[in-house]
């Protein structure tokens, strides 16, 4: 096969992605925008839940896409997802927010220091915990593993909620040996139970500014203002913006991942996941890969959080429980281990289906139908089979639709687990070897991986 | 061995281990901390007594829930994460028969039947104890058990036995699938609030003496020790007497020896499955029983202390499970001698997480019953 031959292959596959990808966003979108047609949103209302979705689209393909390079490329069974992703947050609040003010709500402060030191700051000590899990575990087994990182992300949870680490009042100077610092912060901490409030700039702000870009964006939202939305745009912009951001932030992981995938390092991740002794026995010192992509990753995820939680007006511990770990699992499962665009369509459908749809569903029948109120438990739900009228259970059904949606989001991950355990575009899964394994002259000579007892077909 | 080679055994043992130096330097500030304290009178006696008291009946509840755990993990090779959902459901499924029958008649069947969701019947009220309402706490216990032995047998029929032969780690996501599934539809049933199922103020209590003070024993401590220790001699007996327990062992092992040798392998399983759903919807009931407060997470929330015992304790071993059910058990409560009480469960993390990098088959390794 000539060189040219393999590029315009590859060209092919690339962009036979890229219409996979934006084919199954239009679809996704699509439903929104129709169902937002149903509900009469106008202009703004539209805006808004487009925002939303590409909000979750963003987090969940980032996740994902992080989580892929643990499981789908290095097998390493990470579930401690969320652990990481509060890390990175609480770091960047801890680093970025203002001292405490007088008068001021928030009881914590932080060093005040921007959001561009912040959130490398909070990347960078996910990525250390990282180093400190993966140090001691990655000599476990994979189910072993799987418990010590659900273990580690409730004992970040606990640290979190902790009246220990609430407040810590700096002391005005520190002696440092030749010199001493004088820090602005004067109390900071974890905020406990109740959380911290994130008072710095908010990050879009903040990017915005970086880039030049505030005031001409000041001036797009006056124009708004002017011919659309006549009455305070900001926030609905804001959105759509902070979700165009999200996206660049997947596309950038994207970019990193099919990299590191491709790269020589890449492939003895790949390697390890087939067969570590193999890789071990081949000189790689499988230990260090599997430490390296286990930081990266966890680095990753904590950028993730950072991105998903930042934005938001505050933060409490509540938010860091392993059930968003679970969901990141799902969205991997669905869009296929082993494949960074899969990851990301999983994340996509994922948050567009399983996070978001039920809701919308439940929106729409409430806009369709006038329904009456919901009863308020099960027993007065089932009362109504009594006298044959299901009306109450449906709406009983419909009013927990929150709670369904995580039943809904379990039956799916078995059903997958049955069905198609290699999701959407597992079977694309790339093997650590960087020729084509399968046998010439055999009729499907690509996209099958080979078996492992040598490429022989059973 | 002779003394001066153990020696070089252990200089090697520490010069290669180096966290092992801090463990052990841990557990001499711990035992330190602890002496120093009760000769100056820093802690008192009783409130020791009173959390190693606690601490051993949430082990018991741990270990009497982990068999069932470590019992599936060993045979059917995966870790099982919904079997803290199945601790709640046996616990609803119980505390359902216990409101039936300490408040038929007065309250309507419905509100009994979802354990007074909503606030609609309180257990205070229709006065469940162990003493106050004796037959409905022991049907509670019976229907808790018999409850989850039938939704295990389901799950298993529908969910585990078509992928059987899949990799641990694929049911093991599975399984993470029925967690959710069963947590969030006993949500959906029983509703989200925490109630209270016991009438807290009437359980009978002494007050045993201990040198400085004294520590508080109910009767519904007393019910838990009587029948996680009845349960476990039982298991025990079960699994000593009888040939299951040494298919059991045959078929963790090497499954496929012992099916070629003619052990009915799926028969084994489902008995599995029996004994150890059994098992541990009686753990819930009793747990929700002692405790006095019932949520439709608190089965979740519990799951990994079980992992820790189970694993603690070595996976597959029965003794192991009730062993590491109490160490961790004591080490939640205990605990909080040495470090602020919101990290007694983290502290049993800990322990887990130390157990796993020195001693990963687990301490009572080697002794497998089942």
């Amino acid at each position: 096969m000539s060189v040219s031959d393999l590029r315009g292959r590859f060209e092919g596959l690339f962009e036979r992605d890229i219409t996979l990808v934006l084919a199954v966003l239009g679809v996704i979108y699509l439903a929104y925008i129709l169902s937002g047609v149903v509900f009469g949103y106008g202009l703004r209302g539209q805006l808004n839940s487009v925002a939303n979705l590409t909000f979750y689209i963003g987090v969940f393909g980032m996740l994902a896409l992080a989580l892929n390079l643990h499981w789908g490329y290095t097998g390493l069974f990470n579930i401690g997802i969320i652990g990481f992703m509060g890390i990175g947050v609480y770091v960047t609040a801890l680093v970025s927010k203002p001292p405490v003010a007088e008068g001021g709500a928030a009881q914590v402060g932080g060093f005040g220091l921007p959001l561009f030191i912040g959130i490398p700051a909070g990347v960078l000590v996910a990525g250390l915990f990282g180093l400190l899990v993966a140090l001691p575990a990655l000599r476990l087994r994979a189910d072993y593993l799987a418990i010590v990182t659900v273990a580690f992300s409730e004992i970040i949870r606990f640290t979190m909620m902790s009246r220990t680490f609430q407040t810590y009042t700096v002391p005005d100077t520190i002696d440092l040996w030749l010199f001493t610092v004088d820090p602005t912060a004067d109390t900071v901490g974890l905020g406990g139970g109740g959380g911290l409030i994130l008072n710095y700039t908010d990050p879009l702000e903040a990017l915005l500014r970086g880039l030049f870009l505030w005031e001409p964006y000041l001036a797009f939202i006056a124009f708004v203002q002017r011919n659309f939305i006549p009455n305070n745009p900001k926030p609905v912009i804001d959105g759509v913006a902070y979700g165009i951001v999200l996206l660049v932030g997947v596309g950038l992981f994207y970019l990193l991942l099919t990299r590191t995938g491709q790269s020589p390092f890449g492939r003895v991740l790949k390697a390890i996941r087939e067969d570590e002794d193999v890789a071990n026995a081949l000189g790689k010192d499988t230990d260090r890969f599997k430490l390296t992509a286990f930081v990266l990753g966890a680095a990753l995820m904590g950028l993730g959080g950072i991105l998903w939680y930042s934005g938001r007006g505050s933060v409490t511990p509540p938010s860091f429980r392993p059930n968003i770990t679970f969901f990141v699992w799902i969205a991997l499962i669905i869009g296929g281990a082993g494949s960074n665009t899969g990851s990301f369509l999983g994340g996509a459908i994922f948050a567009g289906v399983l996070y978001q749809g039920p809701r919308y569903f439940k929106n729409l029948v409430e806009a369709a139908f006038e329904l009456g109120s919901a009863p308020r438990n099960f027993g007065e739900a089932m009362a109504g089979f009594a006298s044959l009228d299901p009306m109450p259970f449906v709406l009983y059904t419909l009013d927990s639709i929150s709670q369904l949606r995580l039943v809904i989001m379990g039956v799916v991950l078995i059903w997958l687990m049955h069905n198609r355990p290699e999701g959407l575009l597992g079977h694309r899964k790339e093997t650590a070897s960087t020729v084509d394994l399968a046998r010439p002259g055999s009729a499907e000579s690509s996209g099958k991986p080979s078996a492992a007892d040598g490429g022989e077909e059973r | 061995m002779s003394i001066s080679e153990t020696y070089v055994r252990y200089r090697q043992t520490l010069s290669e281990e180096p966290l092992a130096i801090g463990v052990i330097l841990v557990a001499l500030w711990m035992a330190w901390s602890l002496a120093s304290g009760l000769a100056t009178g820093g802690i008192e006696i009783s409130s020791l007594a009173s959390l190693v008291w606690d601490g051993l009946l949430r082990g018991l509840i741990i270990g009497l829930a982990g068999i069932g755990l470590s019992m599936t993990y060993s045979i059917l090779n995966f870790a099982n994460f919904a079997h803290g959902d199945y601790l709640t459901s046996g616990a609803f499924a119980g505390m359902a028969t216990s409101y039936l029958i300490a408040g038929i008649g007065e309250n309507s069947v419905g509100a009994l039947l979802l354990v007074g969701a909503g606030g609609s019947v309180f257990g205070g009220a229709l006065g469940i104890g162990v003493t106050t309402s004796p037959l409905a706490v022991v049907l509670g216990a019976l229907i808790a058990g018999v409850a989850t032995i039938a939704l295990a047998l389901l799950i298993d029929r529908f969910v585990y036995r078509p992928i059987r032969d899949e990799s641990g780690i694929a049911l093991l996501i599975t399984s993470i699938g029925v967690a959710f599934a069963l947590r969030y539809l006993i949500q959906f049933v029983f509703g989200a609030g925490v109630r209270g199922t016991t009438a807290a103020g009437s359980v009978p209590r002494v007050n045993v003496p201990a040198i400085d003070g004294t520590f508080r024993v109910t009767a519904h401590d007393i019910s838990l020790v009587v029948v996680a220790a009845g349960l476990m001699l039982g298991v025990h007996l079960l699994l000593q007497r009888t040939k299951l327990g040494k298919a059991m062992r045959a078929m963790s092992d090497n499954e496929d020896l012992a099916r070629i040798t003619g052990i009915p392998t799926e028969q084994v399983i489902r008995t599995t499955w029996i004994v150890g759903a059994g098992l541990t919807g009686v753990a819930g009931y009793m747990f929700i029983l002692w405790k006095g407060t019932l949520g439709f997470n608190d089965g979740w929330l519990l799951l990994l202390l079980v992992f820790a015992a189970v694993i603690l304790g070595g996976i597959g071993s029965i003794y192991g499970a009730i062993g590491g059910g109490i160490v961790i058990g004591l080490t939640a409560s205990v605990s909080v001698i040495w470090i602020p009480s919101e990290f007694g469960r983290a502290a049993a993390f800990l322990v887990m997480i130390v157990i796993l990098l020195f001693k990963p088959e687990g301490i009572f390794s080697g002794r497998t019953t089942a």
